[in-house]
């Protein structure tokens, strides 16, 4: 019986190993090359010694900050009241459905809404508003991500909500808790550990977007992963990249730890 | 878990019935693994309709890839793994895969209308003797306007790209040999510059573009300028003769200071498979008629000097998109720098993107 069972472990082993542990190996490998394969630790020093590149990794701390902070500032009071509804299945499929559409079908389309000559502006001119340059601002480039990645927010979120056992806010409510109480000490620390997936499903990726910040932010918004996609396909400094990108894994390792950390005190 | 197993068995079924349509359809043409041709091309870079054409003539079927730049499109030929039969790269881009080895020598014995090729457009630096490449498409770099909001005059030269009265209105390519290039031409330099100082001196100067940048992007550019939600680009002449198609108010102006000639070529790579396929597709792209309407649809300059003459005498006379010899004169192919300097340019480039 034993043995089945390392034997199911197989796949799974083979697949960590192919895809997670062997990639993660490469990238560390490469980014202690320079252009000729020779071993160097000169990628890391160009790295911590650049102003340019410690700019990009605060911009993309930045704007990952903002919009994983937007997100759950919509996404929480949403997932809330999705509990609360009479067809939580119906509005529940209403927040996934815009996750089928691709990525860049969504991108394009916020082109032609926040044109000069988009829906936005269409509006704002019935009250007589001027047309404003909405594309190519950073607003536009945390607003497009925060709307893309919303429903991740919502929907671990509304997952930890649904579990609550409604007997929990009632007996907060017996004894003497009002509303802001039964949130604050109830509801919110059991549904802490839907936040904490829900920042990290965000976060992680938001770090690296980088097409995003090409289409709606002009290249206005630069972030790590628009120097990992140069340095990969223009310069070919695959070393480089790849040291950017060890970076980037260290700082999702350390994020991940954090809130792991939370998610301890909050079933404590 | 009844519901899971009807979906689960509803998406097999799908698989199923597309997979054997798919197997039908490719069996009633005839096709079959050693008669097809993979071409390796830009993005809309070659008219839909040739393709059909070629396959109906020559019995292959084809398999066309796109990449949307040659950094991707060499790098994926350099990881090996493909089995392309024809790609399509650029001027630098071709000397650097020479230089490394990725494309087979073409037997000029083999190839059926080279001379339909003008001499301009041979014997260049990047492949002297053509023993690698065959013309594909020419252009050149430069601005396009709306002729709503600016005239030719504000255009004509890329020093006057500073001029405040475009603040925050330029739409550029998002390229780094492109962005310095300009600053490079406004002091005179050549666009091949490795002078560190004169690259510094260039990005000093661009700095005091940043203001004027609306936003760096790539294909995109061409929806931003039909639609007039840019005004003035920084572009490639193919890329303006589409956008010229959609908005009769957009023109492309090539400056005076000179500007980047870029050819793009037929290559045979390392990866080929077919190469009787590789050379009747090349042979099918030489004839003046393919080559004409292949021109038609693209937009960009042909090199093939009988298709130009099947051609409107609006388009051969078009100075724009067929500069004079003294204009040519000016111009510049881009080469290969190397890996050091190119490093050099993109990393003053990303500094330029970040402190605009």
């Amino acid at each position: 019986m034993h043995k089945m069972r390392s034997l199911f472990a197989v796949p799974y082993a083979l697949w960590l190993l192919l895809f997670v542990f062997a990639p993660v190996v490469l990238i560390l490998g490469y980014s202690f090359m320079d252009i000729n394969g020779h071993f160097t630790l000169a990628n890391y020093q160009a790295f911590f010694s650049s102003s340019n590149y410690l700019l990009l990794t605060l911009n993309s701390f930045w704007y990952a900050l903002l919009i994983t902070a937007s997100t759950l500032l919509l996404g929480y009071p949403a997932a809330y009241f999705l509990t609360r509804l009479k067809h939580r299945d119906f509005w529940l499929l209403l927040v996934i459905l815009p996750t089928w559409i691709s990525l860049l079908l969504k991108a394009y389309a916020f082109i032609g809404i926040f044109g000069i000559h988009g829906g936005v502006n269409q509006f704002l001119n019935l009250f007589g508003i001027p047309a404003k340059q909405i594309l190519f601002t950073n607003f536009s480039f945390v607003f497009v991500s925060a709307y893309i990645e919303l429903p991740f927010m919502i929907m671990p979120i509304y997952n930890s909500l649904v579990e609550i056992d409604q007997s929990l806010v009632f007996a907060s409510y017996d004894l003497g808790a009002n509303k802001r109480q039964t949130f604050t000490k109830v509801i919110w620390p059991l549904s802490l550990s839907g936040v904490n997936s829900g920042i990290q499903a965000i976060f992680i990726p938001s770090l690296s977007l980088f097409m995003l910040t090409r289409l709606i932010g002009g290249n206005r918004v630069i972030t790590l992963g628009t120097a990992i996609e140069e340095h990969f396909l223009i310069t070919q400094n695959w070393g480089m990249g790849a040291t950017i990108g060890v970076v980037l894994i260290i700082v999702m390792l350390l994020v991940m730890s954090l809130t792991r950390e939370r998610k301890g005190d909050g079933s404590r | 878990m009844k519901k899971l197993r009807a979906l689960l068995l509803g998406i097999v079924l799908i698989i199923a019935v597309l997979g054997a349509g798919i197997w039908q359809l490719q069996r009633k043409s005839g096709m079959s693994g050693a008669k097809t041709v993979n071409i390796y091309n830009w993005g809309d870079y070659l008219d839909p309709a040739l393709i059909k054409k070629f396959e109906k003539e020559t019995g292959y079927k084809v398999n066309y890839d796109t990449f949307d730049s040659n950094e991707a499109m060499y790098t994926k030929i350099k990881q090996g793994g493909t089995a392309y039969d024809i790609a399509v790269p650029s001027d630098y881009m071709t000397q650097k895969m020479i230089k490394d080895h990725l494309v087979k020598k073409i037997s000029h014995a083999k190839l059926k209308g080279l001379d339909n090729i003008g001499s301009a457009y041979l014997n260049l630096p990047f492949d002297p003797h053509n023993r690698y490449s065959v013309p594909y498409f020419w252009g050149t770099l430069g601005i396009i306007y709306n002729d709503k909001y600016y005239q030719e005059s504000d255009v004509d030269h890329w020093a006057k790209l500073w001029d405040p009265k475009f603040a925050h209105q330029i739409m550029f390519i998002d390229g780094a040999r492109e962005y310095l290039g300009v600053g490079l031409s406004t002091f005179g330099y050549s666009l091949n510059t490795t002078e560190h100082a004169k690259l510094l001196q260039a990005t000093a100067k661009l700095k005091q573009l940043g203001p004027n940048i609306k936003a760096i992007a790539a294909d995109e550019i061409k929806m931003y300028m039909a639609d007039e939600e840019g005004r003035v680009a920084v572009e490639y002449s193919g890329e303006a003769s589409e956008m010229m198609a959609e908005n009769s108010h957009l023109h492309y102006v090539i400056p005076n200071e000179g500007t980047n000639v870029w050819f793009d070529n037929i290559v045979i790579p390392k990866s080929v498979q077919n190469k009787k396929g590789a050379y009747a597709f090349i042979n099918f792209m030489l004839r003046p008629d393919n080559a004409a309407q292949n021109t038609r649809y693209i937009g960009y300059s042909t090199p093939n000097k009988r298709a130009l003459k099947m051609l409107p005498s609006s388009v051969r006379n078009d100075r724009a998109f067929y500069p004079s010899k003294a204009q040519l004169r000016k111009m510049e192919v881009y080469e290969d720098l190397g890996a050091q300097k190119l490093q050099e340019y993109n990393d003053l480039y990303l500094e330029l993107k970040m402190k605009r």
